[in-house]
């Protein structure tokens, strides 16, 4: 008589344990199979298409009623066990006690439901099973439905994209910084992002929910920054947990999963257990795959044949329609590693292998995923991949051929192949055009149009150039911003402003950087282009600034700091001078100098008290100097009219105006102005960046002046008759300045690239355009001139000035 | 081992650094764009510039004074220059960043 055996969760890895069994011994077992869910197998991972609408149910079947019936299996749906009796071996529903002489237990995963206020309301649900599939769907079904998904990773992203596909209005709100950042980098996250807000799902990162606001029903979700999002349902998709509980109940030994061995063997030799509530060699799974490994080895331990599941190497695919996205393994960044990026701003590809000793431990690719397999199988197969590196990101079409140099993958490319995409370019044009004597990249440009409109394929008209026209070509050699990119900050600043970049990762993938997040060199000059053409959209971040910056404080040499406050127009007041006094004092400040720019430095300052002696200068009505700051630094001022017998103008009050106009504002590099009261100069206002000299008609604004490494006279911009002409006049040029120079460039040096004469055409000459500059300018300040030593005295940015733990005082044993 | 809990995953910005100080000195911990946490001497070997408060890229750091740059796994001045920082064990569990205990006492007795 067949032993009997009874399986609980009737799921996809029973399901193919059972399959494996039957094929190899069909009488081996008297098989009763236990399931809370009212129905057999199905394809579980097909949920999504029928969620989307792309598949009905009936479709992802995998076992039916007929097949339970052929194989002899009672099947116990609808049913849930509630106990595990081992001793008396045999397991308890509300039905009633079934005993067995062997036990399965598959129970798979139960969704992780984050534990905020509101979590019980109707309309909050889970997406694991069909039942939550069908309960999406009644409300999808309703016109303006708003879903909001709490989990921006695999689960949630397919029921996002599935409830958008049936007319939802959806949101996702993602803890994290990206989407599905277990199996994503950044950059791939970002390229997701942007595909599914292309679809109309808004996509809300480092998002926390903080309850789920409603009465009986779901009316919103409240985040931690108090935003509001209005919801008819609430998907739940932030993890799963290993189901457990009746193991636990059991007595068997679970970890984060029931623990088994190689043979799928609990530690009670009759009870077996497969797929997501096991943990195996300290692993868990959340995928199907491992599950079929470990279906095939558990058949064979019922049937008492050796076998061994050695645990799985996962990749992931998301299966929302249109989105091609694959990532396997580990692809953290590590010294000892290499990687191999490759981006294509064109098509939206993106590509990164992580190596480790020659072979491939991890790969994410978007866009293009036809080679992740065979990148996945490479990875698995542990292969040495050293001889075929240089091509190894073009995949196995390439790989193993001989190291392919860039001319001559664009020799051998057909005349027909495009090469501007924008203007619709193709390879045999451009060799026409070179062959009818367009012989450089200008002339190509203007013959063909190739790289006149996002100028991504310069590179590559280039190189066509230099195939075709051989050593009469010289490759021109722009700089780089640095060794992550091949573009000029010129190509990049154009880009970010004629393609709309808005975030770093949308650069990175436009200019292809080489790199998965930039370096100190290209990260501090993108965030300044980043946050000057877009200050609404754009949020500073301080990691890339330089330590002066982020700190809002200059670095000394032993590691202090020095601290500046405001002194408008090189005017204080014994008030003043008396709260710095007392700040030197408090704070042990050893050196207090007179600087340059007119106002007092107090040097030395250790990096704890920076918060503490910044309050106490701003209770004092000081606020930072950005003495720091690639920004307004400051406006020197003589004594003008108020006092001296020549002062033609109020200079003292004008160069106050000017610099609580200017103040906080971000610039390539630092700004500094001066305002003399007459032509004898005495603040010296011809060696700034901008320089105004009272007359007595007005005044005479100039710009491009330094007194640094190299000593420039100003020159003429303009004259003004009015303060306010001359102040529109001065921010406009400011304006000017903070949209087209490159990243440290003083203002002399950028005025020498583009030429006095253009920028006075910009200011002078069209004042539309000057106005229009000014208003820029103006709202930009709105979000940028703040004083930054007020906001790092209060909250979570006050901390991080402080050490993260001290562990000095902790008793040494 | 004794591994000590000295906070979140999230109370050092991504990319960026806090400071832990021990008996040994000011440690720099420091979190990569792939949040993973390194833990090394918080002084440059070049003129003791302080490296957390450099900036953060791949698993390298660039110190703020001079610019040279560490691998934050090896400890090692990458390119030209020429130096070794001490690097220390850390890991990270639920977000939380756990110290080796042992290692920063062994290294008072000395
Ligand atoms: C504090 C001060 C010297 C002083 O004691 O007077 C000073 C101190 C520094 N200057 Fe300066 N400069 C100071 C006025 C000047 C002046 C004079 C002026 O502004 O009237 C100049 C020449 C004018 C000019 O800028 O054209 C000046 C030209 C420079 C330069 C060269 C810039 C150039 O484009 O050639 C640098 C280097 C840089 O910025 O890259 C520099 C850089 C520096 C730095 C920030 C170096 C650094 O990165 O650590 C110094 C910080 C010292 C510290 O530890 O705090 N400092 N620096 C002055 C602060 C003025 C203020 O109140 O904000
Ligand atoms: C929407 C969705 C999309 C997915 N997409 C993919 C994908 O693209 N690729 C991939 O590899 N994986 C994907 N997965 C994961 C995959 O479905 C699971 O890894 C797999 O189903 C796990 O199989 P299992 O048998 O361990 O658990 P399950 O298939 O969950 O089966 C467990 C069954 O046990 C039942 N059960 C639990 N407790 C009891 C009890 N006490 N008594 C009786 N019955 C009980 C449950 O009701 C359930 O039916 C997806 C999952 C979901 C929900
Ligand atoms: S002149 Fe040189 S040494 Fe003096 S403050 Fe300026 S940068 Fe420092
Ligand atoms: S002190 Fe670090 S590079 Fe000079």
């Amino acid at each position: 008589m067949a032993e009997r055996l009874v399986v609980i969760g009737a799921g996809m890895a029973s399901g193919r344990a059972l399959e494996h069994l039957f094929e190899a011994d069909p009488g081996a077992y008297d098989v009763t199979l236990f399931g809370t869910e009212p129905r057999g197998n199905y394809n579980r991972i097909m949920l999504s298409p029928v969620l989307s609408g792309e598949k009905t149910y009936e479709e992802i079947v995998t076992h039916d009623a007929d097949w339970y019936a052929e194989n002899g299996v009672t099947c116990r749906f609808g049913e849930t066990i509630t106990e595990i009796d081992r001793a008396r071996k045999l397991v308890i529903s509300e039905a009633g006690e079934t005993p067995y002489d062997k036990l399965m237990i598959a129970t798979g995963s139960a969704p992780f439901i984050i534990p905020v206020p509101g979590k019980e309301l109707r309309g909050v649900m889970a997406y694991r099973d069909l039942d939550d599939v069908n309960a999406m769907l009644l409300v999808s079904s309703n016109p303006n439905a708003k879903a909001v998904v709490i989990g921006g990773g695999l689960l949630g992203l397919e029921a996002a994209a599935g409830l958008q596909a049936r007319g939802m209005d959806v949101t996702v709100v993602h803890l994290m910084s990206h989407l599905m950042e277990r199996q994503l980098d950044p950059a791939a996250g970002y390229l997701l992002q942007r595909e599914l807000e292309g679809r109309g799902i808004k996509v809300m990162c480092n998002a926390s929910t903080k309850a789920i606001l409603g009465t009986e029903n779901v009316d919103a979700v409240l985040l931690e920054d108090e935003t509001v999002i209005e919801a008819d349902i609430v998907i739940m998709a932030a993890g799963i947990r290993p189901e457990t509980r009746l193991a636990v109940d059991a007595g068997l030994h679970v970890e984060r999963g029931i623990v088994v061995d190689d043979q799928m063997r609990t530690d009670d030799p009759d009870i077996v257990s497969i797929g997501e509530c096991v943990e195996h060699n300290s692993v868990i799974y959340g995928l199907v795959a491992p599950l079929y490994e470990m279906a095939k080895v558990v058949a064979k331990t019922l049937l008492g044949e050796a076998a061994a599941y050695q645990g799985s190497t996962t990749s992931t695919k998301l299966k929302v329609t249109g989105v091609d996205l694959f990532s396997a393994g580990d692809f953290a960044e590590g010294e000892d590693r290499e990687e191999i990026v490759l981006r294509d701003a064109a098509s939206g590809v993106y590509k990164r292998l992580v190596l480790q000793d020659n072979r491939i431990i991890g790969t994410v690719m978007y866009g293009d995923t036809a080679d992740g397999n065979w990148f996945f199988g490479q990875l698995k197969d542990g292969s040495d991949i050293s001889e075929m590196r240089d091509t190894l990101i073009f995949g196995p079409a390439f790989a193993g051929g001989s190291p392919l140099d860039p001319m001559a993958a664009v020799a051998a490319l057909p005349d027909e192949a495009e090469i501007c995409g924008c203007n619709g370019v193709c390879k045999g044009q451009i060799v026409g055009a070179i062959q009818g004597g367009a012989t450089d990249l200008a002339a190509v440009r203007a013959t063909t149009k190739a790289s006149n409109s996002c100028g991504t394929c310069t590179g590559l008209v280039e190189q066509v150039l230099a195939a075709t026209l051989g050593d009469d070509f010289v490759m021109p050699t722009a700089q780089p911003v640095c060794g992550c990119t091949d573009f000029t900050h010129e190509d990049v600043r154009r880009l970010i402003k004629s393609q709309e970049l808005k975030s770093m990762p949308a650069v990175w993938q436009a200019c292809e950087w080489k790199t998965s997040c930039g370096c100190h060199i290209c990260r501090p000059a993108l965030n300044y282009y980043l946050l000057s053409d877009w200050p609404d959209a754009y949020k500073d971040d301080p990691q890339s600034r330089f330590v002066n910056e982020r700190k809002h404080a200059n670095i000394q040499k032993d590691g202090t700091f020095s601290v500046v406050p405001r002194m408008w127009g090189g005017i204080t007041t014994p008030d003043e001078l008396r709260a710095i006094a007392d700040a030197a004092d408090k704070y042990d400040v050893p050196t207090v100098k007179v600087t340059g720019g007119q106002r007092i430095d107090l040097l030395g300052v250790k990096g704890q008290d920076l918060p503490h002696i910044w309050a106490d200068l701003n209770k004092a009505g000081m606020v930072s100097g950005h003495a720091y700051a690639k920004g307004l630094r400051t406006v020197k001022t003589c004594v003008g009219t108020d006092h001296c017998r020549f002062g033609t103008q109020d200079s003292t009050g004008f160069g106050i105006k000017i610099e609580k106009r200017l103040w906080g504002s971000w610039t390539p590099h630092k700004v500094k102005l001066a305002v003399s009261g007459c032509p004898r100069n005495c603040a010296e206002a011809t060696c700034k960046d901008i320089g105004v000299i009272c007359v007595d008609s007005g005044f005479e604004v100039s710009v491009g002046g330094a007194a640094g490494m190299d000593v420039k006279e100003t020159e003429a911009l303009g004259k003004a008759t009015t303060q306010e002409d001359a102040m529109d006049m001065i921010v406009a040029f400011v304006q000017l300045y903070r949209e087209h120079a490159k990243y440290l460039d003083r203002a002399y040096k950028w005025v020498a690239k583009v030429g006095l004469d253009w920028v006075k055409e910009q200011i002078v000459e069209d004042l539309e355009n000057r106005a229009l500059l000014v208003a820029r300018f103006d709202h930009s300040q709105t979000i940028y001139q703040t004083d930054p030593w007020e906001e790092r005295t209060h909250g979570r940015t006050a901390r991080s000035f402080a050490p993260l733990a001290d562990l000095s005082l902790e008793a040494a044993e | 081992m004794s591994w000590i809990d000295i906070g979140a995953l999230d109370d050092i910005p991504l990319r960026g650094a806090r400071v832990l100080k021990t008996q040994l000195g000011c440690l720099a911990l420091f979190r990569t764009h792939g949040d993973k946490v390194f833990a090394v001497d918080d002084r440059c070997p070049h003129k003791g510039g302080p490296l957390s408060e450099g900036i953060v890229h791949g698993a390298s750091v660039t110190c703020p004074l001079h610019n040279w740059v560490f691998s934050l796994e090896t400890g090692t001045a990458q390119g030209a220059d020429e130096g070794q920082i001490d690097t220390y064990e850390v890991r990270v569990e639920n977000r939380r960043i756990l110290v080796d205990g042992t290692r920063l006492a062994l290294g008072m007795a000395v």
